[in-house]
């Protein structure tokens, strides 16, 4: 049941944001448009319902936001640095790395921040190793591959998704 | 001409000048998981500039573009991961400097079934 109130509120956030008029039709029509999505999509949508609004899991939300972002700049100027660069000074190679994630939406957040910070790239995800491209490979050594590209996000994705 | 006016415009701006450096990126990049890195980030965070810039000039439409920036956000990695994985799938090697660079070699093909 909780998980069906909070896929619903989620579907009919983004209609409102949509739409973004309060006309009691729109807002009849969404409610109806949502809750026969959900009907059908509640159960793979999400594994937490409600529980999922906790002030500890909101605040580490926004925390991962902040990193993201942070990340997300790093990796287009260390892009934009390698393809201005005359010389082009890449180092290309797979690596794989092991995460210590268990829940499977967690994972695809990693693999989605992996692939948006500098540098990397997820190629795969197998059981709990992600086979990562990465431009410039410093270290072969797991340990320091672990916490060179994803450590930061997965202490903050424990918190949020176990 | 307010402060949301000037924001809107430089993100625009930002925008811009990353999606171009992304289009240099696969230009200049020797094979395609090179050309997906700079394409996938320069193109994430141009897309978001310049959709989110536009939502700060517009401001009535300013939740519709962040709705849109959250799905590019979520939904362009997965698409570069698929391609990344597809092509080495059809039997495309990455380029590397030494020989053992290549972690992925021998286990693609484990679960095949999936």
């Amino acid at each position: 049941m909780s998980r069906f109130i909070f896929t619903f509120a989620v579907y009919f956030l983004i209609w409102m944001g949509f739409t973004t008029s309060f006309d009691p039709q729109e807002l009849i029509a969404g409610a109806v448009l949502s809750l026969i999505i959900t009907f059908f999509s509640y159960k793979s949508f999400t594994d937490l319902g409600l529980s999922f609004l906790n002030p500890k899991r909101l605040f580490n939300i926004v925390k991962y936001m902040f990193v993201f972002i942070i990340a997300l700049f790093k990796a287009n100027f260390d892009v934009a640095k390698r393809v201005i660069n005359p010389k082009l000074p890449i180092n290309p190679g797979i690596v794989a790395y092991k995460t210590k994630l268990k829940s499977d939406t967690a994972k695809v957040f990693l693999a989605n921040s992996i692939t948006l910070t500098p540098g990397t790239l997820t190629v795969d995800v197998i059981g709990d190793t992600l086979y990562i491209h990465w431009i410039d490979v410093i270290t072969k050594d797991p340990q320091k591959i672990y916490s060179e590209i994803g450590e930061q996000f997965e202490v903050i994705l424990k918190e949020i998704f176990e | 001409m307010s402060v949301l006016t000037y924001l809107g415009y430089a993100m625009v701006t930002v925008g811009v000048i990353f999606l171009f450096l992304g289009a240099l990126g696969i230009f200049r990049m020797p094979d395609v998981y090179n050309r997906l890195q700079a394409g996938t980030k320069a193109t994430t965070l141009g897309a978001l500039g310049t959709i989110l810039g536009v939502g700060l000039l517009q401001p009535e439409w300013f939740w519709k573009t962040l709705i849109i920036a959250i799905f590019i956000a979520i939904s362009n990695p997965i698409s570069s991961h698929a391609l990344a994985r597809g092509s080495y799938k059809i039997g495309i090697k990455p380029i590397t400097k030494e020989d053992d660079m290549d972690a992925y070699a021998g286990v693609e093909t484990e679960n095949e079934e999936e």
